[in-house]
């Protein structure tokens, strides 16, 4: 708790360090940003492009969906910051959770029976 | 900034209503909408309970049960079971953890209107072509295009929309459980109710997401020719069974885990001891919790997974038996040597314990992969979870309705005839579902309207239609109960009518909008309890008395729903014969939602504050 309560609130609560610091955030959440619309164009492009032999297309797609999702995690859902150990344990044990259910229907759903 | 005028303006009670974002009116709401659901659940399985009463019975048709037990099973969930599970959490984890409200409001009182307009556009199946009809799991190719009737498109829909609402109150739960605490309350000083929301909120978040994206392809499926589920095109049913029950274990816990909570409130309190082994209990709640993803198989054993994985999830199933077995140790020996007060709440508490065993029992019987042959689509799994289902999570509702009752409404429910409510209600729940775990055994089918004569089904099946009635009156008696006591009931005008032990139980009674006007500081688990031995019996302040700030209340929650609901209904009538085009309810639809969403958005809503005056006249006026 703030030790301040019997005060009224100001237009902002923040000092200027914290808004420098947001700041600098938006700036690389955008350039961010950015830099996965780019790997999503050329993820289209790769589909799209002639000539491309499926065989270059399935990995090299996927291995720009798992830089996105790194990039999704690591700057648009705080994982690289301090002070966020409630978010990143929920989305930790989310993908404690998912992990064995999509291998489990990727395995349970294939024609061989286990 | 709003002016002090929203507040003071004289607002007529149904608009108040309707546009409330106070958690203990979005509670009353929650509980209102949730009994009627309920009630109407409840009335359907007396309906094809008679039809089951003697064999060969024409009470009503075949299409007509189908449409009667789908119906009795996805109301009784998802809209009776869950929205009551809000109606108390709503209630007590603000309170219970010294908060002025839920973290977000407006999302507070939208998860209540998305519930309850997707509840209704399920309930009008009946007026347009019938109900769903493919069973609560609506398990394709049932539920396909080509075999499922339009009553699965409302079931799909409403679903969606009504999960959306359970989805956006889960995160706010969690949100407000973990930034919302008052100074001193840690985590291991959480109540162990609102322990068991954050939790269930939890599982909320990672199992109606899977439900969502179900729905969804269904939905495709159904509406847009996609094909998903059909196996003919590629498609392929067993995955619906996959997500259906991803989805659909961890909901039995979502359900159970709350009424573990009160479970864990009400016995302490009238005990008058301590919950017994508190760590053991949360950490045996985030056991259950994480192990509840991790069996749904154990409802697909016979589709034919092949033996490994059956086993792999028959063990798995077997293990949420430990930590279940902690909590009802634990709840005996909170019992044991306590100055028990068996008041209607306990008798609904310490009744919980043996019935939820003897669900778990043969819970792990159906966990045997092997045997589970034998007891496959028979009435021992209806036994079963209606023992997990009415012997826990409705007798723990209970408990609950008559242990907070008095902090809710401002008098107690009258004892006498809640006992007689609670007798009725438990012999009833014994007669109708204790017996079928004997007709499951002699091999009587579930999900089939009739039966032959002479096959010894005869006088089981009448034994638990009697049951079914016997609820029925005790659910009759519980509304006599309301309606007489708030006739005849003395207001209660002390804190802590119970001699209780959690915050909740600080506030007045009635309970002002802001709660509590200075945030406690709370100095142990059992706080209250903790301040009459060691303080003055009242809880210490942490800061001054102030003016307080609070949220508007607002309509948008409401038209966002109404626009939900009519755009679903617009994709439903794609396969109804209505003289208005589908795109027409599209449209309005979606404009009144978007519409409403924009306006949440540009407008600047700071709330309002209740000057200091106001709040000490009213704090001077209640105590």
């Amino acid at each position: 708790m703030a030790e301040h309560l019997d005060q009224s609130f100001e237009d902002s609560a923040m000092n200027s360090e914290e808004k420098r610091k947001i700041n600098r955030e938006q700036r690389t959440q955008i350039i961010a940003f950015a830099f996965m619309i780019g790997l999503t164009i050329l993820a289209f492009l790769a589909v799209g492009a002639e000539g491309l032999p499926p065989i270059f297309t399935t990995p090299f797609i996927l291995l720009l969906a798992f830089v996105q999702l790194i990039l999704q995690l690591y700057y648009f859902m705080h994982l690289k910051d301090k002070d966020h150990g409630w978010p990143n344990s929920f989305m930790i044990s989310g993908l404690v959770l998912a992990a064995p259910m999509i291998v489990a229907l990727i395995m349970l759903l294939g024609v061989v029976k286990y | 900034m709003v002016s002090e005028a929203t507040n003071t303006r004289k607002k007529s009670v149904l608009w108040d209503w309707l546009t409330t974002v106070d958690h203990k009116k979005i509670a009353i709401l929650y509980l209102i909408a949730g009994a009627l659901f309920f009630v109407k659940a409840g009335l359907m399985a007396v309906l094809f309970r008679i039809q089951l009463i003697a064999p060969e019975m024409e009470f009503i048709s075949g299409q007509t049960f189908n449409e009667l037990v789908t119906m009795h099973g996805t109301i009784m969930l998802f809209l009776a079971a869950t929205p009551l599970i809000f109606a108390f959490a709503n209630f007590a984890v603000p309170l219970q953890i010294g908060a002025r409200d839920v973290a977000f409001p407006f999302v507070n009182s939208l998860g209540f209107w998305l519930f309850l307009s997707g509840g209704i556009l399920l309930s009008i199946s009946w007026f347009f072509g019938g109900a769903p009809d493919a069973g609560w799991t609506s398990y394709v190719p049932l539920a396909s295009r080509e075999f499922g009737g339009i009553g699965i498109d409302f079931y799909v829909l409403g679903l969606q929309i009504s999960g959306f609402g359970t989805l956006v109150s889960g995160i706010n739960f969690i949100v407000t459980i973990i930034n919302m605490r008052a100074p001193g309350m840690t985590m291991m000083r959480l109540p162990l109710f609102v322990w068991t929301m954050l939790i269930t909120s939890m599982l909320i978040v990672f199992a109606f997401t899977p439900l969502a994206a179900g729905l969804a392809l269904l939905m495709l499926d159904r509406i847009f020719d996609a094909q998903f589920f059909i196996p003919g095109e590629g498609g392929n049913v067993v995955l619906w069974q996959h997500i259906f029950w991803i989805f659909g274990h961890p909901e039995v816990y979502i359900l159970v885990l709350p009424a573990f909570g009160i479970i864990s409130e009400v016995i302490p309190a009238f005990s008058k001891k301590r919950l017994f082994g508190y760590t053991s209990m949360v950490f045996a709640v985030l056991i259950i919790g994480f192990l509840s993803f991790m069996v749904w198989l154990h409802h697909m054993f016979t589709v034919g997974v092949g033996p490994i994985a059956n086993s792999v999830f028959a063990i798995a199933t077997m293990t949420i038996a430990v930590p279940t077995g902690i909590k009802i140790f634990n709840w005996l020996f909170t019992m044991w040597g306590g100055k028990i007060r068996f008041t209607t709440a306990m008798h609904f508490a310490a009744s919980f314990v043996p019935t939820f065993v003897l669900g778990g029992v043969t819970g792990v019987m159906l966990a045997m992969a092997p045997v589970t042959h034998l007891y496959h689509d028979t009435y021992f799994v209806v036994a079963h979870f209606h023992y997990i289902i009415v012997g826990g999570i409705v007798l723990g509702l209970f408990a609950g309705f008559f242990y907070w009752y008095p902090k809710m409404f401002g008098h107690k429910l009258n004892e006498t005839l809640g006992i007689i409510m609670f007798w009725l209600f438990y012999i009833g729940f014994h007669l109708t579902f204790f017996i079928q775990h004997i007709l499951g055994l002699m091999g009587m089918p579930r999900r089939v309207y009739t039966f032959l004569e002479g096959q010894g089904l005869d006088t089981m099946n009448f034994i638990s239609t009697i049951g079914a009635f016997l609820m029925s009156a005790a659910i009759i008696v519980l509304v006599v109960n309301i309606v007489y006591s708030a006739l005849n009931s003395e207001r209660v005008t002390v804190k802590d009518p119970w001699d209780a032990r959690t915050l909740e139980w600080a506030t007045h009674t009635p309970i002002p909008e802001y709660n509590f006007a200075q945030t406690p500081q709370v100095r142990s688990l059992d706080p209250v309890f903790y301040e009459k031995i060691h303080g003055n019996g009242e809880m210490k302040p942490v800061e001054p008395l102030d003016e307080i700030h609070m949220p508007n209340g607002s309509i948008l929650p409401l038209i966002i729903s109404i626009g939900l609901f009519i755009a679903g209904f617009g994709f439903i009538s794609f396969h109804l014969d209505l003289f208005i085009s589908p795109y027409v309810f599209i449209a309005v639809g979606g404009i009144l939602t978007f519409g409403a969403m924009a306006a949440r958005s540009l407008q600047n809503d700071h709330g309002y504050h209740i000057d200091k005056e106001t709040v000490e006249s009213m704090e001077k006026e209640l105590s």
